[in-house]
């Protein structure tokens, strides 16, 4: 079973995927590894990173040194065809115009999802991230423990690649003995940042988790651990993790990996689940509607194949809906019928709801330490390596804080590869009573670069009643498929917290040395909160819970209304946690999907 | 290597098709800023063209004028060279700014067919005007027939302006103008050399920052 066009779509499948992503790709893994018939429709074009990928490009051999573009919204050399915030003929809409109320809409349309465009960061929520109502009082809690989707960290991190260290922080979980692999020597600002931090804060500087190989994966060890009554399963996994390569510790895992060190779905899920035979990916396939019968059971699904503007319909005996968190609440919504008027899973009117985001902020300075730095190479991993995890944690639990959640620290690094803006931001730094040029620029250049410290802070978000989506009564897509209609704002709970943040890091750079050219955005925190949706980690939609007439799903990630209709991406998240969501929507996706064969063995869907 | 007065990498049949479309479009409002009572430079053609598309082959390598038409007249490329070169020159460890195509680069990025470029693209025809209307005010030539001396003292007046005020003209413009040139210099290979970055290379392993640096920063090794 390959790569496939409408006209040779098998009349009937086990499995029908909407969405070749995170979620998607690791059901679609999973279901084939199995035995299943599963086919995966994705919007976007194949995309294969072993052909596509200019990993050693620099700025000057692309269109204006790369900078971003409408067509390249993410610049030249990112991983994203075809994708963006604003896509031609695609468009959504927003109901306020008013400052932080717009949240905008990253859509991925390509085989693999945004899987090709991720920092691979990789952190497990913690055990009080699934219980932010009992604990916090305020949001969701989740239908299910940390303990509950724990095997499954084991196993989606396994499989996928991840470094990191346990380090037996409050909150940020451990792995399994032998389920990590080692993280990457820090950099020097790294090193730098962690003993300052240390020393004159009593903060933890310690190595993230990324989905990077840092060495090859134990393809005799592994394929046994994940599949082990499934010698065809252990095969094929095998030869794939041998198929990918160690990380050469050069070029950003944004341009896709080319040597399968980093985590993307189509080189780790999909490629091994096309060798299976049991899988049929359909891509240009745009899903319109999910198909439904009279007993209120779903049987596939209507798309428009973009390649000729013709709709077909699929059937299968499930329907996974895996398009991205908004996507598949659209897709929900829209799929109106006389059984269900409102769409799928919406009798009870939540779909849509409860849309969460990173609550992120940043703040740089420059370091004096860092100017004139002996050239060498700091590229390591390039992108993140070091962080600090939430250590307030029982300031938080005593209500110290004034708010509800906690967020992490990313340390950036100033002496990545040279952009448009490395060596143009230093002239504040000098007396001069002009801004430099000739020989001055040049020596600013060598003395500087490298100096400015960038931290960025992502933080958790409770669900609230002001973010949420639902279907635009005008506005429909190229294809007249109504599009989504966004409502945005941030709470006072985000707020403080993100004036947290900005004092945190400021007290950081500060612990450094810094110099800043600004102050921290303390007073104004609705200066500094990145806009929704901007950082790419929005989840919620159509939640999970243990009630069907307060969550759209349950812990399976089944519709309440349509039992063979899961929701396998990040919308049946009930709230962010300050870790990012993909880690999670594979360990969620794993416990769904073990599931979802096991009612399909008993023969009850 | 190139020296300051070196020809426009494009060729000269191109230039000159540039050149005459750009005569048809001098009716366009903005598309070009001319000194009207001193012999100003030739102006620059409108941007035409159209942008990559939302798929480009990103394996292939590009070059300034590939995709869309570059539009500078020769005067005001000629006069782009001199201002780059006085921007970044060339020194002993490092080459000049036009020796490793930074003017191409500013021309492709001013002649750009996308919106966020277009307000660069009056700063920057703006810059070359005042440079040349400032030396034929001081020296009655032009900015590059003018010595080295006129074009600094003129530079200088602007960066002068630009630390006391980046956001209004002269400052902004010339601000504008060497944030592009260095942004299309550090850019480069060569200027990626010189800045001290050193990575972009394949490694067999990834050590962590050599002992010197360490040193300098006062921190110990990191344990494997």
């Amino acid at each position: 079973m390959p790569v496939i066009s409408p006209a040779e779509a098998q009349a009937k499948y086990d499995i029908v995927i909407v969405g070749s992503g995170a979620g998607g790709g690791q059901v679609a893994y999973l279901l084939a590894m199995e035995g299943a018939k599963v086919l995966v429709l994705e919007a976007g074009r194949m995309f294969d990173p072993m052909r596509e990928t200019a990993m050693f490009n620099t700025p000057n051999l692309a269109p204006l040194r790369g900078e971003k573009t409408p067509d390249k919204q993410y610049g030249f050399y990112d991983s994203s065809v075809a994708s963006g915030w604003d896509i031609p003929g695609e468009p959504y809409t927003n109901a306020s115009k008013e400052e932080k109320r717009e949240f905008a809409w990253w859509r991925q349309r390509m085989l693999g999802g945004r899987t090709n465009h991720w920092g691979r960061v990789s952190l497990r929520n913690g055990p009080h991230d699934f219980k932010t109502r009992t604990r916090q009082g305020v949001g969701l809690d989740w239908p299910i423990s940390y303990d509950d989707l724990a095997p499954f960290y084991d196993k989606a991190e396994m499989l996928a690649g991840i470094f990191g260290a346990n380090e037996g922080i409050e909150n940020s979980p451990d792995s399994s003995p032998g389920v990590l692999l080692p993280p990457p020597r820090f950099r020097a600002n790294e090193l730098y940042a962690r003993k300052h931090a240390k020393a004159k804060l009593g903060l933890d500087v310690v190595p993230i988790h990324r989905a990077i190989l840092t060495q090859m994966q134990d393809a005799e060890r592994i394929p046994k651990e994940l599949h082990p009554h499934n010698p065809k399963a252990q095969k094929l996994l095998a030869e794939n993790m041998r198929m990918r390569a160690r990380c050469f510790f050069a070029t950003d895992c944004h341009r896709g990996c080319a040597i399968g060190a980093a985590f993307d779905s189509g080189t780790v899920l999909l490629r091994p689940a096309l060798k299976s035979g049991n899988l049929d990916i359909l891509p240009n396939a745009m899903v319109r509607e999910i198909t439904v019968n009279d007993a209120g059971k779903a049987t596939g699904v209507a798309f428009i194949d973009k390649v000729d503007g013709k709709e077909h319909e699929v059937k299968g005996r499930v329907v996974v809906v895996a398009a991205s968190s908004q996507e598949s609440v659209r897709l929900l919504l829209n799929s109106k019928s006389n059984r269900f008027p409102h769409g799928i899973g919406n009798s009870n009117g939540l779909v849509g709801k409860y849309i969460t985001d990173s609550a992120s902020s940043s703040f740089s300075a420059q370091i004096p330490a860092f100017e004139s730095m002996p050239p060498h190479n700091a590229d390591g991993t390039v992108g993140q390596q070091a962080y600090l995890p939430f250590q307030f944690t029982k300031e938080l639990q005593a209500g110290k804080l004034g708010f509800s959640g906690g967020y992490k620290l990313l340390i950036g690094g100033g002496d990545s590869m040279p952009g448009m803006t490395s060596a143009t931001k230093f002239d504040w730094l000098s007396d001069r009573d002009h801004v430099a040029f000739g020989t001055e620029l040049k020596e600013d250049a060598r003395r500087y670069f490298g100096s400015i410290q960038g931290i960025g802070a992502q933080g958790a978000m409770a669900a609230n009643d002001d973010c949420y989506s639902e279907i635009d009564p005008t506005v429909k897509d190229q294809w007249g498929i109504p599009v989504l209609r966004f409502h945005w704002k941030f709470s006072d709970d985000e707020l403080k917290q993100v004036a947290h943040q900005q004092e945190t890091i400021a007290s950081i750079l500060e612990a450094m040395g810094a110099r800043f050219s600004r102050a921290p955005e303390t007073k104004n925190p609705l200066k500094a909160v990145k806009e929704g949706g901007s950082v790419i980690h929005e989840v919620g939609g159509a939640v999970m819970g243990g009630d069907p007439a307060k969550s759209v799903t349950n812990e399976w990630c089944q519709t309440w209304d349509v039992p063979n209709v899961i929701v396998a991406d990040g919308a049946t998240f009930p709230g962010t946690a300050d870790k990012n969501p993909t880690l999670t929507i594979l360990a969620l996706a794993w416990r769904a999907a073990d599931h979802l064969m096991g009612e399909l063995k008993k023969g009850n869907l | 290597m190139n020296d300051s007065t070196s020809l426009p990498r494009v060729d000269r049949r191109m230039a000159l098709k540039w050149i005459s479309s750009a005569t048809a479009s001098l009716a366009i409002p903005g598309a070009s800023f001319g000194a009207a009572t001193k012999p100003g430079l030739a102006h620059a053609a409108a941007p035409s063209g159209k942008g990559y598309g939302p798929d480009p082959d990103l394996m292939k390598i590009y070059k300034p004028g590939d995709l869309w038409p570059l539009t500078l007249s020769d005067d005001q490329r000629t006069l782009l060279i001199t201002l780059c070169d006085i921007i970044l020159p060339a020194d002993d460890q490092s080459p000049s700014a036009s020796a490793v195509g930074v003017p191409d680069f500013v021309d492709e990025w001013i002649s750009s067919p996308y919106p966020a470029q277009a307000g660069d693209r009056t700063l920057v025809l703006r810059c070359l005007d005042e440079c040349e209307n400032a030396a034929q005010t001081r020296a009655g030539k032009s900015f590059v027939k003018a010595s080295s001396e006129v074009q600094f003292a003129i530079c200088s007046d602007f960066a002068i302006a630009a630390r006391k005020d980046s956001k209004k003209d002269p400052g902004r413009f010339l601000l504008r103008l060497r944030d592009l040139i260095a942004g299309g210099y550090y850019t480069t290979p060569e200027g990626m050399k010189d800045i001290g970055y050193r990575g972009n290379i394949s490694m067999a392993s990834w050590d962590g920052p050599p002992k010197e640096v360490l040193e300098k920063l006062g921190l110990e090794p990191q344990e494997a």
